[in-house]
């Protein structure tokens, strides 16, 4: 009944459990502060952080949009007023830098959940299989914009279970622990890491923001890779690695390139090699077949082909 | 020859192949995005009882613009707003006020429109009597107690803008025959629909509603026009003028169109059988009786 073996064991072993659970614990850090920021208000009466992830205000100074709730209001025909509009601008930055699926691995609530059902996956072996295409997301994207242009509201918003989670937290949940729950069951027993990486749109057009974000995951030490899968057993978009770790004889540098990287780590974590860090695209050439060459092919390459 | 089909093959089969994921997928999403579009337009009704927050703009362009960051409702200093949740029957994650339960206290500085950073909330209101949340209206005259009678008032008490949004009309009281009935009476040029009267009203079911502007508010056929309005506007008579009534009056009499009525200019003149006080005529013949 129990999984064989733990995909972090060995590193476990070779850097013992807080090095090995580094950039997990880091990100659960983030997502809980994040969220700890906006709940003091309203539970301990302390006001660093108002409002929600769609729009907030830090400080009483700095005004927070979400970018993809500000295209949905466009879509729908309103035109917004600049302090969601400068507010929209410093999240795009800041996400175009850093990667725009950090917002799913670092900032997401949601991600909490579904990320324990698949940690209850793996611990007890259970299969689901339920296929669904990883570009149904863009396909719901599009899909959203399209909604909101022709009913004139913001149809998406209507669903959306990630602001209807992080929302219902600090407001009041009313009925949205069901749709969490549902969320739950979906990726526990119908498909693998099938809320995130197949259907959620916010993750979609997060995915599509960081496509060309300088911050990525690099498999430098690469020719260390002994095969033992930790990482793609991990990894919540594992057909982002392949690429990186395995595309030496392909000609494809050692960075992750694909928008679909969440940039969670978990995969330098889990690597007793320490094949994988964090580092910047730039430099994305190949060390062992044209060595000490100019030939610096990086960004356009390999980006354009991954991204969807 | 051969070599050619063979290597085409594979090619025209994984085509085929990615062709028919991709209108799988595209179906799913359209299918989808159908749903959604349907629940999303079943949930923009929202309920009468249901106010929007002081600045709103219309429904419609209300649900394009507001993102449910729920800033209004953090600055309310009443806590009167909410953020509809899932189950509610409001659109989910946007701010309303239900007046029975708190009504807008119409704060001098609107903090809840200055918080909104969409402009969902009109930031061009700047001063709250302008506000129209919605607009009161006596539903149930039955049950109404000034309707009956009776000096309640307390809806006229307590409205921010008395004698103004609310005034007393008086109306005498058929029933005892002798009093005046005080009826409370909305205007909407003054109303801004806070919902004060509405929390106030002392029966156990509300007599005095705030409606939303759509229900509360009748209106005018496009094409219609005031006649006496049009006439003022355009300083007489824009069809045939009025013709002046005649009577054909006996000599030295003459009829007064603004009020007085008939005029005897000789009362002398007075040939009438009947005498001048109406009174006499009335009682004719009682002095005679037994």
């Amino acid at each position: 009944m129990i999984a064989q073996r733990l995909p972090n064991t060995a590193a476990i072993q070779s850097k013992g459990w807080l090095l090995a659970h580094k950039w997990l614990l880091a990100r659960r850090f983030s997502q809980l502060t994040i969220l700890a920021l906006f709940m003091i208000g309203p539970w301990l009466d302390i006001w660093l952080v108002k409002g929600n992830l769609s729009s907030s205000l830090t400080l009483n100074t700095l005004p927070l949009t979400d970018p993809y709730v500000l295209l949905q209001s466009l879509f729908a025909g309103h035109s917004l007023e600049a302090t969601a509009i400068t507010g929209a601008a410093i999240v795009i930055i800041f996400y175009l830098l850093v990667g725009g699926r950090v917002y799913c691995s670092w900032v997401c609530p949601v991600n909490i959940i579904t990320d324990f059902a698949h940690w209850l996956q793996q611990r007890f072996n259970i299969k689901a299989a339920t296929s669904i295409s990883r570009n149904y997301r863009y396909w719901l994207l599009a899909a959203t914009l399209l909604l909101a242009l022709t009913t004139g509201n913001m149809a998406w918003e209507t669903v959306n279970p990630v602001a209807m989670v992080q929302r219902g937290l600090i407001f009041g949940m009313g009925m949205a622990w069901i749709v969490l729950f549902a969320i739950f069951l979906y990726d526990l027993l119908i498909s693998r890491r099938g809320w995130c990486n197949h259907l959620c749109p916010v993750g979609a057009f997060y995915s599509l923001l960081g496509t060309h974000s300088p911050l990525r995951v690099r498999a430098d030490a690469r020719e260390q890779c002994d095969d033992c899968m930790d990482c793609f057993v991990v990894c919540p978009e594992q057909q982002v690695i392949t690429p990186a770790l395995k595309g030496e004889e392909k000609s494809i540098g050692p960075v992750i390139t694909s928008a679909n990287c969440t940039n969670c780590g978990r995969c330098i974590d889990v690597c007793a090699k320490n094949v994988f860090h964090f580092g910047l695209r730039l430099n994305n050439k190949i060390k062992h077949n044209k060595p000490k060459q100019n030939i610096n092919n990086h960004t356009s390459h390999s980006t354009g082909a991954e991204a969807l | 020859m051969i070599q050619q089909s063979t290597s085409r093959l594979p090619d025209s089969a994984s085509r085929r192949r990615f062709l028919v994921s991709s209108a799988r997928t595209a179906g799913g999403a359209a299918l989808a995005g159908l749903g959604i579009g349907l629940y999303s337009q079943q949930s923009v009704s929202l309920p009468a009882e249901a106010l929007r927050p002081p600045g709103a703009l219309a429904e419609h362009d209300f649900l394009s613009a507001c993102v449910r960051c729920g800033m209004c409702v953090r600055d309310c200093p009443f806590d009167t707003l909410r953020l509809a949740t899932l189950g509610d029957s409001v659109t989910i994650g946007t701010p309303y006020f239900t007046a029975r339960d708190v009504p807008c206290e119409m704060c001098d500085d609107i903090p809840c429109v200055k918080a909104c950073p969409s402009g969902a909330l009109d930031h061009s209101l700047e001063n709250i009597d302008d506000a129209r949340m919605g607009l009161a209206v006596l539903l149930d005259e039955e049950n109404c107690l000034n309707f009956q009678g009776l000096r309640c008032d307390v809806c006229y008490r307590v409205c921010p803008a008395i004698n103004k949004a609310i005034t007393l009309e008086h109306v005498s009281n058929i029933r005892s025959g002798k009093h005046a009935m005080f009826i409370p009476t909305v205007h909407s040029d003054h109303c801004t629909g806070c919902g004060k009267c509405e929390r106030a009203c002392v029966l156990d079911e509300v007599a005095i509603k705030v409606l939303p502007l759509n229900l509360a508010k009748g209106e005018l056929g496009q094409h219609y026009r005031w006649g006496w309005k049009e006439k003022e506007k355009a300083g007489g008579s824009l069809v045939t003028p009025d013709t002046q009534h005649k009577y054909n009056l006996p000599k030295d009499q003459r009829y007064d169109y603004e009020g007085e009525g008939l005029i005897f200019d000789n009362e002398a003149s007075n040939d009438s059988p009947f005498s001048s006080d109406p009174l006499s005529t009335l009682n004719q013949g009682m002095k005679e009786a037994p």
